[in-house]
């Protein structure tokens, strides 16, 4: 079922439906503050098109508001979204041999809820890139959606009515439990978010996310080598 | 649409694409160390506790820690629904009513 296009459809929108729908919120309140910013509709659809990043595009919002360069707006862009090479490395290790142009495609669309929903679908058991692929372009499709109608109807919504401006908190810790599959997962979620705390006090920006992913996955995997070389010990001596 | 916009707007999707891309596109064809391996597969939890867990326990600008948000005092019981019930709708929508109520009701 999961090999044919439809099959490939129908996992991808069965998987991703509850990111569109929290998307749409989100982007309302993208729209607006673009809006408010001086952007249009079409001004808008441009961005999210060719950008398609949440926190990026938010940050990118409010530097033009504020009236910054446009090699400034780039650079802190390239600084948000830089922890996506983390993300397509990791669904490089899953999809390993499969065809460049379809993983280029899959590629585009990688953000932090395509990215979860996919790897939560990769653990639990088969997830052809099809799937994937259709799972994350209607994530996208959503994305660009709803900005372009924040950025027309938006100033007629206010973002605090139905608790819409938590959607996006909601999401991420239904994602976080999804993740936590043993021992050395919560350790690793653990250290991330003691290092990222620490690292959110510190710095100012998005800078404390790598910081934080980086020392949570360095210290997950340290123990579970020490683990692992303790083990041997034991038996060696026996 | 002004050509400065245009430049800026495609600058930006260059700068969000090329991270996004390189990984997939060439680690996909070699064999990579286990080490390598078994930290990625650590990754995807590790970003969203950063992402998270930050944002729920810190506030203002510069940041400093706080415990007294609503958004924090709302993902206790959105957490448990996500641990019983393992569906993304569900905690989306219940995290949602919950922190309207909460709003609403006046609790913080």
């Amino acid at each position: 079922m999961q090999g044919t296009k439809e099959g490939s459809f129908v996992a991808g929108a069965k998987a991703i439906w509850p990111i569109c729908v929290g998307y749409f919120p989100l982007g309302l309140a993208f729209g607006v503050l673009a809006e408010k910013a001086g952007l249009s509709g079409m001004h808008i659809f441009f961005m999210s098109s060719l950008v398609f990043a949440g926190s990026g595009q938010f940050i990118a919002v409010s530097m033009i508001d504020a009236g910054a360069s446009v090699l400034a707006v780039i650079m802190t862009t390239f600084m948000v979204n830089l922890r996506h090479l983390l993300m397509s490395s990791s669904l490089a290790v899953w999809y390993r041999g499969q065809p460049r142009r379809r993983l280029s495609l899959l590629a585009c669309f990688i953000v932090d809820e395509t990215f979860a929903v996919n790897t939560s679908r990769l653990k639990s058991g088969a997830w052809p890139l099809g799937a994937a692929i259709v799972a994350s372009f209607l994530a996208y499709a959503a994305w660009v959606g709803s900005t372009v109608l924040g950025g027309i109807f938006g100033r007629f919504i206010a973002p605090s009515a139905f608790g819409i401006d938590y959607a996006m908190i909601a999401m991420f810790i239904c994602l976080l439990v999804f993740q936590l599959n043993g021992f050395i997962y919560l350790i690793a979620g653990l250290a991330a978010a003691f290092a990222g705390t620490l690292a959110a006090l510190w710095i100012p920006g998005n800078a404390f996310i790598v910081v934080g992913a980086v020392t949570g996955a360095t210290t997950g995997l340290l123990l579970k080598r020490m683990a692992r070389i303790s083990g041997e010990q034991v038996r060696e001596e026996r | 649409m002004s050509a400065e916009y245009m430049i800026l707007v495609m600058g930006m999707g260059l700068v969000s694409f090329v991270p996004r891309w390189i990984p997939l596109f060439f680690l996909s064809r070699r064999k990579m160390p286990a080490l390598l391996v078994e930290w990625l597969d650590l990754i995807p939890v590790s970003i969203l506790a950063a992402l998270l867990v930050p944002y729920l326990i810190t506030a203002g600008e510069p940041r400093v820690l706080s415990f007294t948000r609503p958004e924090l005092a709302v993902a206790f019981p959105t957490l448990l629904v996500a641990l019983w019930t393992r569906s993304l709708g569900v905690t989306l929508v219940a995290g949602m009513v919950m922190f309207w109520l909460a709003g609403k009701t006046g609790w913080f």
